[in-house]
């Protein structure tokens, strides 16, 4: 106890000086005072109150939703634009004799990546080990194939699909993340992939703080043909949810998508009202399957301290990858399945609502090296 | 926790024998040891190549000063190495003769500039200018219902049309010189710098509004691909500027110097925070020591900033300058801490803490007890008021359920401290100290040290 009632008092002075700079920040603005959820357009004047007769009848014509089409884009294909400018990164390596050159060009590819170099320096030690046990050959080839066998072998196991619950009650599946990762877009893309299954989706516009979120999601409902619930601007994200899930329960349809504010996981008060969130999703009759982080494929290493904080807060169940159809690999996903073992299950390939694609491993890691 | 630089270089040059000049082999060393930092806070790695190269030529012709040990001196270039890069000409805003001066937003999905064009408009309008914004992100569902918000809030007209963004961009600068305006921020849809279609679209907007100032709007948590992107940016509209959105988070922002690197413009702007008014003009060296993973201070300092009180702050201060800081502001200064998150975390970003203190296992319940100890106090025990003798001291440690020990430990740091705080005179120091060079950052720390060790 003296210990820390030392390290209590270097924090206490050290803070008291530096905490009176500016005045202080503890809670986001709100825009305006919280009022009872609305329903929007894409269930027109939908009572909030629950169980009424027509209602089952008003989520079915929820709008005509854009067709998604059977046959899913593969990460292969959208890939094909980044990977021309690309073509061709690592001829330098191949057909000549393996010596360091051949390594460093191997630590370069993963870098560039993202890959990280705790990352990096692990799988190209393991490389090193099996060519000089013999277990590799030595030659380019071999060294490429067996690294990227490795390198899949990372993902062994691991399921793309995303869980529901097994009582009765709606399912819930809560998306979190920074600003900008594009949780409300992925939301959109996977409500349409959902209602093509033939299930019955409403979205929860829990991100109460940004301007115009709750309009984003609305035209993502119209797109998708899901009900949406909406609460006003500043109003208490869990509320949203809480709703969502009641009215989910009442009109007996099969999933609730409640995407949430883009938070910096650094913000401590932040974090605790997500804690908020997900505890309200996990009560009856909501059952809370899927936690999923959403991810842009740009983020460098902090991708790996965003992806342990919000598994700590929330206890993340998967990452969804958006944005990987641009130049950026998104790499970091190797740490954070390797060091966290968190499941890697989508791929957000585009601004389309078919532009949503299963997790595939082979592919991934084939377009790390392109 | 990442531990930082220095420490690393410590141990390396603890192993230096001769004095005078660095030897080759620390250097290789403690190169590799720079280039680490340098990826693992997402400089690409073709700067970072390029950077070593040029720190390898001054290290070995350094002499080593008397004044700085051979760790501090290579930070030192390493440092300056950075903040030269990042720093430079900043950029002066000069405003068209003919108004309105036309300002265009560039950059990938999510990168922020919906937000940004908020804050710079605000920006614009405390330096006196009347803005307009112009919403062009016709892709994005609702984008331009979030600028309408945004403007609504800091009192700035938004002008859109359901048409395409080259129309919209042209229609919204024929807008602000109807309307008088002297600055006009065009805000545009997200794009892949791969997509020829949308960045031959961004090229026309370019074309068609000729903007004064084309700013790259680019996150600060961006990874490598961050050159790849904003060569392309580049290379399409001929960039003005960077701004760096997101740096509230903990990412290093390395990309921030691999974008200047490769367009060889300054970081104009940067985006601190959710609210509007967090945005400001951009700092080199401070971002220069966070890429290096010695702006933890400054990392410390925004979170004290955020979670504080500042009414009790500076009631404390007060107090501490007047060396009157008793339990009670302690306790208060206690509960504060407390709101920040748990304490190993905070400690390892104070720099000059030694290794061991940093490495040491801590309890927060702990801080439970030390609560305890002092709210079992009457108010005049606690304002030192009164001489706690061995009764109330036994009062004390039954009422907190602790021993008398622990009580007796306490009150004699607690002593202690106060000594510490009479001999440091003005806090003014303190605050100070905290934004000066990590360098000297060191030495603030080591300022507490003597008190921690006579505790031990």
């Amino acid at each position: 106890m003296v210990l820390v009632f030392v390290l209590v008092g270097i924090l206490v002075l050290a803070l008291v000086g530096v905490g009176l700079v500016t005045a202080s920040r503890s809670r986001r603005p709100t825009r305006k005072a919280p009022s009872a959820p609305r329903v929007g357009p894409g269930a027109p004047a939908a009572p909030a109150a629950a169980g009424e007769a027509p209602a089952a009848e008003r989520l079915e014509e929820a709008g005509e939703p854009e067709r998604v089409p059977a046959e899913r884009p593969a990460l292969r294909d959208r890939l094909g634009k980044a990977r021309q400018l690309l073509g061709g990164y690592l001829d330098g390596i191949r057909g000549k004799a393996v010596d360091d050159a051949t390594f460093d060009e191997l630590e370069e590819a993963l870098l560039l990546a993202d890959a990280g170099v705790a990352t990096t320096s692990r799988v190209l030690d393991d490389l090193r080990a099996k060519v000089r046990s013999g277990e590799v050959e030595q030659t380019p080839e071999a060294l490429l194939a067996a690294l990227r066998a490795d390198l899949e072998a990372m993902f062994a196991g691991d399921e793309p699909t995303l869980a529901l619950g097994k009582e009765d009650g709606p399912t819930v599946w809560l998306f979190v993340g920074v600003n900008g990762v594009g949780k409300t877009t992925t939301i959109g893309k996977v409500a349409a992939r959902q209602r093509a299954e033939g299930r019955k989706v409403v979205l929860a516009a829990g991100d109460t703080f940004r301007a115009a979120a709750g309009e984003q999601l609305e035209t993502w409902a119209e797109r998708a043909g899901a009900t949406l619930i909406r609460g006003s601007d500043g109003a208490d994200p869990s509320s949203v949810i809480f709703d969502a899930v009641a009215h989910a329960a009442a009109r007996g349809a099969d999933l609730v998508l409640a995407d949430t504010a883009g938070r910096l996981h650094t913000k401590v008060n932040l974090m605790e009202e997500l804690r908020k969130v997900r505890r309200v999703a996990e009560r009856p009759p909501g059952q809370l399957a899927e936690v999923l982080l959403v991810l842009d494929a740009t983020t460098g290493q902090n991708g790996l301290v965003q992806a342990k904080q919000f598994l700590e807060a929330v206890g993340v169940t998967g990452v969804v990858l958006t944005k990987l159809d641009g130049t950026a690999k998104g790499g970091v996903v190797l740490a954070i399945r390797g060091e966290l073992g968190l499941p890697i299950k989508l791929v957000g390939v585009g601004e389309g609502v078919a532009d949503l694609v299963d997790f595939d491993p082979a592919e991934f890691v084939a377009a790390l090296f392109s | 926790m990442f531990e930082t630089l220095t420490d690393r270089f410590e141990g390396i040059f603890t192993r230096l024998r001769s004095r005078g000049r660095l030897g080759d082999a620390e250097v290789n060393e403690v190169l590799r040891e720079i280039r680490v930092a340098l990826l693992e806070a997402d400089v690409n790695l073709n700067v970072v190549k390029d950077l070593i190269e040029r720190i390898r030529a001054r290290c070995s012709e350094a002499e080593l000063s008397k004044s700085l040990t051979p760790a501090q001196q290579v930070i030192k270039i390493v440092n300056e190495e950075l903040t030269g890069t990042l720093g430079g000409e900043p950029l002066k805003i000069r405003y068209a003769s003919r108004p309105p001066t036309v300002v265009l937003l560039a950059g990938l999905q999510g990168s922020g500039k919906t937000t940004a064009a908020a804050k710079l408009a605000r920006w614009f309008k405390q330096q006196g200018r009347q803005p307009l914004l112009v919403a062009a992100d016709l892709q994005r569902p609702a984008a331009v219902e979030q600028l309408r918000v945004l403007g609504q809030d800091i009192g700035v007209t938004v002008f859109s049309e359901p048409t395409a963004p080259v129309t919209v961009a042209r229609k919204g600068v024929g807008e602000a010189e109807r309307l008088g305006r002297d600055v006009v921020i065009v805000d545009t849809a997200g794009r892949l710098a791969i997509d020829d279609a949308l960045m031959a679209e961004m090229t026309a907007i370019s074309n068609a509004i000729r903007p004064d100032y084309t700013f790259f709007v680019v996150d600060a948590m961006t990874g490598q691909d961050a050159v790849r992107t904003a060569e392309a940016f580049n290379d399409a509209l001929a960039l003005d500027g960077v701004i760096l959105t997101k740096v509230d988070g903990d990412a290093r922002g390395g990309a921030a110097l691999s974008v200047k690197e490769v367009v060889g413009k300054p970081i104009a702007f940067v985006s601190t925070g959710e609210r509007i008014a967090d945005f400001e003009t951009f700092h080199p060296d401070r971002l220069a020591s966070r890429i290096l993973g010695m702006g933890d201070v400054l990392s410390l300092i925004e979170k004290a900033e955020r979670e504080y009180d500042s009414q009790v702050a500076e009631k404390a201060t007060e107090r501490l300058m007047a060396g009157q800081f008793s339990l009670e502001d302690f306790l208060e200064q206690l509960q504060q801490i407390k709101r920040m998150g748990p304490l190993q975390g905070m400690l390892g970003m104070l720099p000059g803490v030694p290794k061991d203190f940093r490495n040491a296992k801590i309890d927060d319940k702990d801080v439970g007890r030390i609560e305890a100890i002092i709210r079992s106090m009457t108010p005049d025990e606690r304002r030192g008021r009164a001489v706690i003798d061995g009764s109330r001291r036994l009062r004390i440690a039954h009422g907190s359920g602790t021993s008398t020990t622990e009580v007796n430990n306490l009150l004699r740091q607690f002593k202690e401290m106060q000594k510490v705080v009479r001999s440091m005179g003005p806090v003014n120091r303190l605050v100070n100290g905290a934004k000066q060079k990590p360098t000297k950052g060191k030495q603030k720390g080591s300022r507490f040290t003597p008190s921690s060790r006579s505790a031990r």
